[in-house]
């Protein structure tokens, strides 16, 4: 191992702790992660030299520290802030207690999925303060210019510094909205690396692996949030799949057709763990929670003829209840297909057709057409897969509802 | 990528020491170390040598020795499986390891997307198993 590399480990791990701290005692994140980066610099020259310091994490904050303090004595017109600053940052020790870096990461995930940033920017701030990542890494797992995600990043904390926003955790009545806008920046990154068909092989996966761990480090920070170990465990379940859901030619493969024996069991007995945590908080289900004890009736079947589609159904109901939306509905219909058979799941797709949420969207006419297969109304069937099929962007799956087509009538 | 960190043992010193209280505290500290970055997936102590047992093979034959094994030069006392980005950071936290002396055996685990698709063998059992989809339980 290359001191370099080693260098490069230490960031990954210690980076959101070290600039967390400089994060509550400067006020500033954007002013945080510069001295953090000049920190690293320090290291990268000096540890090739000394070796690693048994206490890294320590030795970047102290660092950083030192640079903040010789930064501001150098400035002529000193402003009393800074003075100030310099003064109580030199009272400080350099090595605080778990507890207080333990607060100070919390205060920094709250902060960088700010609801005064873009979406994108919270992602990328996230992946940058938090991860640890280069922008040169969120760029590429992203698929887009690394100008692109410099932009974000630098925008990101000029708006945090115009807005003032206070490097804390927020209050009672505003935690649950707050929390909720914190889980869905981690569940879009998990998603951009799960959905991924294409990109840098290694990169993708690494979005996924680093959702989870950022939902497991908030779980521990936020022991009695439910919905944080709902998520952690809806990403537990989903990650276990990673190696069963393509075939060889790179088409995906539904999870009723997946080889089981294929899934991580670890993952999937931390995903039971996490949500059996979530549920012992004794709270209503959340929209986490539930998606998680939808994933947990796959995860859990031994082979698909296994599934419990009636609780699925029901989990269903429980989800349309509190977030209601025809993706769900319609996830909803194929569950009461399975649970009640193809007529019960027709009913409730004509009946989500009629409404027109989802006009356009190809999986309708496909749920459609599989359903109309199955009650033997073939031409039917061949109208609805070609339909699917003219409003798929994806080639391949464009094949494979037109093969259906034309299989229906040959049944 | 996960990690298996394996603490190893040598049996010549392992003369069934319990651990003092400072040293199972900072076990504890590093264990909720990693607990709290989010990386420990699994972790466990092995119980002393003298309880356990060899199965040995041979062709059909099997044969049981119980321990304790002095002829073997280290045997794993406890293990972490870890969920990092890379060996370079698997290293790191064995490393951290609040240890004095012994040794930790750092390996990387198999998944099933570290199989390469296009190796022969996967696509054998992919062809293996649409020959027999209808034998597999639906």
């Amino acid at each position: 191992m290359t001191t370099n590399a080693a260098v490069e480990a230490v960031w990954r791990i210690e980076s959101s702790r070290v600039i967390a701290t400089l994060a509550r005692l400067t006020g500033d994140v954007g002013l945080a992660e510069d001295l953090a980066q000049d920190a690293l610099i320090a290291a990268l020259e000096q540890w090739p030299e000394t070796g690693v310091p048994r206490n890294a994490g320590a030795w970047l904050t102290a660092v950083a520290k030192r640079r903040a303090i010789d930064g501001w004595r150098r400035q002529t017109a000193l402003r009393e802030r800074y003075q100030t600053l310099a003064h109580s940052l030199e009272e400080t020790t350099d090595d605080d207690p778990d507890d207080v870096i333990r607060d100070d990461l919390l205060r920094l995930i709250f902060v960088s999925c700010h609801p005064v940033l873009q979406p994108s920017s919270r992602v990328a701030l996230t992946l940058r303060l938090l991860g640890g990542l280069t922008t040169e890494e969120i760029a590429r797992a992203f698929l887009v210019p690394s100008p692109t995600i410099g932009q974000r990043i630098s925008r990101a904390k000029r708006t945090l510094s115009a807005a003032k926003v206070p490097f804390e955790v927020p209050d009672r009545s505003e935690l649950k909205e707050r929390l909720g806008a914190v889980l869905e920046v981690l569940y879009l990154i998990f998603n951009e690396g799960y959905a991924a068909t294409s990109g840098d092989g290694w990169m993708r996966p690494g979005l996924c692996r680093e959702a989870l761990r950022l939902g497991r480090t908030l779980a521990e920070l936020l022991p009695a949030e439910p919905e944080v170990h709902g998520l952690v465990a809806l990403m537990e379940f989903q990650s276990s799949r990673l190696g069963a859901r393509t075939a060889p030619d790179g088409s995906a493969i539904l999870l009723q057709d997946q080889d089981r024996s294929r899934w991580n069991r670890l993952q999937i007995t931390r995903g039971v763990a996490a949500l059996a945590r979530a549920d012992s908080l004794g709270r209503a289900r959340g929209p986490y929670v539930l998606q998680a004890a939808l994933a947990a009736c796959h995860a859990t079947a031994p082979h698909s003829a296994d599934t419990d589609w009636a609780l699925i159904v029901a989990l269903y109901d429980a989800l349309s209840a509190i977030a209601p939306s025809p993706i769900v509905e319609l996830n909803r219909a194929v569950a009461v297909s399975m649970a009640s058979g193809p007529d019960a799941g027709l009913t409730a797709v004509d009946r989500l057709a009629g409404v027109g949420a989802l006009a356009g969207y190809h999986l309708l006419p496909a749920v459609r057409g599989d359903l109309l297969a199955k009650l033997g109304r073939g031409p039917e069937a061949r109208l609805e897969f070609e339909r699917a099929a003219s409003l798929t962007r994806n080639e391949r799956e464009r094949e494979l509802l037109l093969g259906r087509a034309a299989n229906t009538l040959a049944d | 990528m996960k990690f298996m960190l394996m603490l190893k043992a040598d049996p010549a010193n392992q003369e069934a020491r319990t651990p003092t209280d400072e040293e199972l505290n900072n076990m504890g500290r590093y264990n909720e170390k990693l607990i709290e970055a989010g990386v420990l997936l699994a972790g466990e102590g092995l119980h002393p040598v003298e309880t356990g047992s060899w199965v040995s093979f041979e062709g059909e034959d099997r044969s049981v020795t119980d321990g304790p094994f002095t002829e073997s030069k280290e045997l794993v006392a406890g293990f972490w499986i870890l969920d990092v980005a890379s060996k370079d950071e698997a290293l790191v936290w064995a490393k951290a390891i609040p240890l004095t002396d012994g040794t930790v055996e750092v390996r990387r685990v198999f998944e099933v997307e570290d199989f390469n698709q296009d190796n022969e063998y996967v696509q054998q059992e992919v062809k293996w198993r649409e020959e027999h989809e209808g034998a597999v339980e639906r």
